[in-house]
């Protein structure tokens, strides 16, 4: 069998065996000896060439029905939007992504730079003095702010309270790593679809390190960030703000409202959903707490004859400087996907971000009402971007089976975190969604209902 | 060539400029004020760059092309295995059918995709020697965490809970012990012998009854087989311990020996490195996890199942350390990594390992009447030099990295392991030539013989980069971390 990534034929072989002063390969392993050698070919499926691989994963994907051919009223975290095509020609640079982690600066500039205005893009939609270059998805970048700011009270504050309208699977990542350094996470209860302030302010005390909150929140409502940050600052504890970034295209960023931390995915720039990753974390802050941010930081800096160039900065704050004296242990990140961002935001630009953003909220305010008109129960009031809830009077698992048959991919069953909302559904519309299609299934809503 | 200064995407906009523009809003308004109170809408739009599509695509094009990747020549950047990365591995992880779903779209509508994930945690239990194998962890890290909580749960749910201490070699990378601490763990460090290995009497000493685990790379950070490693094994597991492997080194194993038959007991790969990611400019990766079968219990929620109607999540495990990423990983990557197995198949896997252990010990060969080779053993996928000769002369390890970026060469990881001297960790992985690392060779030697003749030409290097050396120590004292537009009214300093 001949293997196309692998050059070294048997002459290369026979030479370099004999430089090394060896008569055969088997005695550059004769360290690992006796019963740990694997006696045995690994138990794995034959291989496969070019063109038979091609056939198999096409066949393996075709099993999968995508949301580019049947229209998908999906979100809960996860987005469906318009990927400019620049976005993968640019990150099928090979210069790019076939990289690692830009150690040498004078080799690297590209991708230093690449950060270095993704990290301002951020600033820019959150409101916030300085961005990290990226973390490994949302949750885990809420998980990392949740710590830090334990940190920030020298672990004197241990609690977090985190709304129950933060993403389900966010609060859940959060308990995890709180269970390293022992950190208590209680939850404050959500009311008409938003965190209830009076709950919050019972459970509000000095124990407490942060409040975080989601902005638009799991269930779609615009969280009331000045209300929430004032009774945060009243106990004297962290805000944290998780926020969808496309979002803050339009509304008030979380960084005009005082939030210390603002994490969230970049996902809905350029990243595609590809069943739940590779997104990209996004991680925002004050100066005042630049000194604890989790993972990699580039900054502008000169070269020796004064040329502006960019580099990895405030490493003293890494893991592989502080070892066990490290608050994180992040080292990779997601540099590709926050380069893919970086090209989407670009190429949307300015006003296209906006409009993005004012689009689905339009669309998504033009669903709701042809989904009240079609019958479904609209349980919350607030204010809300694109994603809002409706109750059924049946169940959702039910009512999305029936969608499907008549081709829509229903929206998010709230049945799953909660088995006693099993008839609420949460449905996402972004600018994807054409009028025909919110109409259609509105229509195909309302003939299942009644 | 040194280059004039690169504008930045925000020195190229213009107002009113677009790279790319929707459709009209094709559904009935409603004013913006009649949806949301007006305090939570924003004042001023974001200063996002206004470019056209032409203009960003030579911004991004001139930017990769002041960067450097494995398509662009030899990157022995050791411990990172900077292997060549498949352009099919692309292609097949960008079909609609892989790209375009949604995690929350019911499992019957996905089972394509459940599948290719159920049959790559099969064969990485397979390669790894374990019981079941989650393919939940983003990274290398978030693998080394989520197997030391998983290590965590195992004690605490047999009632262990003095098991306090995590023992991480001196040669260890940096996430091993920020992993560990980050897990509620204190880390012990257990000294390198004059062989380069573990030494095995200084293990005894520091292992006991508060032992929660050994975390160890085999072959190690120094490129060397840990020998003992089934005495090591004993070691820990009569103690009670937990033997972790930090699979960042499994290219030199495939095939060949499994974490499993060593004793481990927990292992992370890193789909990035071993199994061809790519590396991404530094992610997104993928740190799938393996254990033995009495920890399968306490792996992170959902977990894969095969079942008569088909693949299911399943979510009913009371003993598990809970939710550590949100959906199911980073499936972009783990699509990548099963082509690549795939690919090669089981000999060509192994064939792998043999070229890669090769490669190294080839090269190694050939740069040790030059430069200093602390031990005198065959390595296996990668190997340490100490520049400490050259530093006598005047040129430190880092000018001898900044002198290979004028040959054209990304340099071998330098300073780590911190046990060795003016280190420099060499690993070329087995899709190079003989031609490549005899050029390669050729190069280390021509800047030994400068560092001998002519030291300035190495300590001012480089010479040909876009850019001269950076100033990281002004970068770290005044910290300029993002872009400030000149023509923006000054925002009040929130502190």
């Amino acid at each position: 069998m001949s293997y196309r990534y692998l050059p070294m034929t048997d002459a290369d072989q026979e030479d370099m065996l004999a430089t090394i002063g060896v008569e055969n390969k088997e005695e550059l392993f004769e360290d690992v000896n006796g019963t740990i050698r694997l006696q045995r070919p690994l138990n794995l499926q034959p291989a496969l060439t070019e063109m038979e691989l091609v056939k198999e994963f096409e066949q393996l994907a075709a099993k999968n029905t995508t949301m580019k051919t049947t229209p998908s009223f999906l979100g809960a975290g996860v987005y469906h939007h318009f990927i400019p095509s620049v976005v993968s020609h640019v990150t099928s640079r090979s210069e790019f992504y076939t990289a690692y982690t830009p150690y040498q600066p004078e080799m690297s500039q590209g991708e230093l730079q690449a950060i270095f205005e993704f990290q301002t893009m951020v600033c820019e939609l959150t409101g916030m003095e300085i961005a990290n270059s990226s973390m490994y998805d949302g949750h885990t970048a809420l998980a990392e702010a949740a710590v830090m700011a334990c940190g920030q009270y020298k672990m004197k504050r241990q609690k977090l309270l985190i709304s129950a309208g933060v993403h389900p699977e966010a609060r859940d990542v959060v308990k995890t790593q709180a269970k390293g350094p022992g950190l208590t996470v209680e939850e404050v209860a959500v009311t008409s679809g938003a965190t209830n302030e009076e709950a919050l302010k019972q459970v509000l005390n000095e124990e407490v390190a942060a409040v975080i909150v989601q902005y638009p929140n799991f269930f779609g409502t615009i969280e009331d960030l000045r209300q929430l940050k004032e009774q945060a600052e009243q106990a004297g504890a962290m805000f944290i703000v998780k926020s969808n970034p496309l979002a803050l295209g339009m509304l008030t960023p979380p960084g005009e409202f005082g939030a210390d931390i603002v994490v969230g995915d970049t996902q809905p720039f350029g990243i595609a959903a590809q069943y739940g990753g590779p997104h990209c974390g996004y991680f925002a802050t004050t100066k005042k707490l630049m000194r604890k941010v989790p993972g990699r930081l580039v900054g502008q800096t000169v070269d020796e004859d004064g040329r502006r160039g960019f580099v990895l900065t405030l490493q003293a704050r890494e893991q592989h400087i502080r070892r066990d004296k490290a608050t994180s242990n992040i080292c990779s990140n997601q540099a590709l996907n926050a380069l893919a961002s970086s090209v989407a935001m670009a190429a949307l630009g300015k006003q296209g971000v906006k409009e993005m953003a004012y689009q689905s909220l339009q669309k998504a305010h033009y669903a709701k009402r042809k989904l009240q008109e079609a019958g479904c129960k609209l349980p919350y009031e607030g204010p809300v971007f694109h994603e809002f809830v409706v109750e059924l009077g049946q169940p959702v698992k039910k009512v999305n089976e029936l969608l499907f048959e008549k081709g829509f991919i229903g929206g998010f069953d709230l049945g799953q975190i909660d088995a006693s909302r099993n008839e609420e559904m949460l449905v996402c519309v972004t600018e994807m969604r054409t009028k025909e299609e919110i109409d259609a299934f509105a229509e195909a809503i309302g003939g299942i209902l009644s | 060539m040194r280059e004039q200064e690169h504008t930045l995407i925000f020195e190229e906009s213009a107002p009113g400029r677009r790279g790319s523009v929707l459709p009209d809003l094709d559904v009935e308004e409603t004013p913006v004020s009649e949806l949301i109170p007006s305090e939570f809408i924003r004042e001023k739009a974001p200063d996002l760059p206004e470019v056209s599509e032409l203009q960003l695509m030579r911004h991004y094009t001139s930017l990769s092309t002041r960067n450097y990747g494995v398509d662009s020549g030899f990157y022995p950047l050791g411990s990172c295995t900077m292997k060549y990365n498949p352009k099919i591995n692309e292609e097949v992880a960008k079909l609609d059918g892989l790209t375009n779903i949604h995690p929350y779209q019911p499992e019957e509508q996905v089972q394509g995709a459940m599948r290719l994930m159920y049959d790559l945690q099969t064969s990485l239990a397979e390669i790894t020697g374990m019981e079941e194998v989650t393919l939940q962890s983003a990274a290398g890290a978030q693998g080394e965490w989520t197997g030391l909580m998983l290590i965590r749960a195992y004690h605490e749910a047999n009632g262990d809970t003095n098991r306090t201490k995590v023992i991480v070699p001196d040669s260890a990378h940096g996430t091993n012990p920020a992993s560990a601490v980050v897990a509620g763990f204190e880390t012990v460090t257990v000294k390198t012998d004059e062989r380069g290995l573990v030494d095995l009497e200084h293990l005894k000493e520091v292992t006991g009854e508060d032992t929660a685990a050994l975390m160890l790379t085999n072959p190690n950070t120094l490129g060397l087989f840990e020998e003992d490693i089934v005495e090591m094994a004993e070691i820990i597991h009569e103690a009670g311990g937990k033997l972790y492997y930090d699979g960042a080194n499994s290219n030199a194993i495939l095939g060949i020996a499994r974490p499993g038959d060593m004793g481990f007991d927990v292992v992370h790969l890193n789909l990035h490195k071993t199994f061809t990611g790519p590396h991404g400019g530094g992610g997104p990766g993928s740190g799938p996890v393996g254990v033995k079968a009495d920890l399968v219990p306490f792996l992170p929620k959902p977990l894969l199942a095969k079942t008569e109607n088909g693949y299911t999540w399943d979510y009913d495990r009371p003993q598990a350390i809970g939710r550590i990423k949100p959906f199911y990983g980073n499936f972009g990557i783990n699509v990548r990594a099963y082509s690549y197995i795939r690919t090669m198949g089981a000999e060509g896997l192994k064939r792998v390992s043999e070229l890669a252990v090769i490669n190294a010990n080839y090269l190694m060969k050939r740069l040790e009447p030059y430069y200093e080779a602390p031990y005198e053993r065959y390595c296996k996928h990668e190997f340490v030099l100490s520049g400490k000769r050259q530093k006598k002369l005047g040129a430190r390890t880092l000018d001898i990295a900044k002198r290979l970026l004028d040959y054209g060469y990304h340099p071998p990881t330098i300073y780590f392991p911190m046990n060795v001297d003016e280190c420099m960790m060499i690993e070329p992985t087995e899709t190079e030539s003989k031609e490549t690392l005899d050029a390669f060779a050729e190069a280390m030697i021509a800047i030994a013989k400068e560092v001998e003749k002519d030291p300035e030409i190495v300590q001012e290097a480089p010479h040909t980069t876009p850019v001269a050396r950076l100033d990281e120590t002004t970068a770290a004292r005044k910290p300029v971390l993002k872009y400030e537009n000149p023509d923006h009214e000054k925002e009040p300093a929130r502190l």
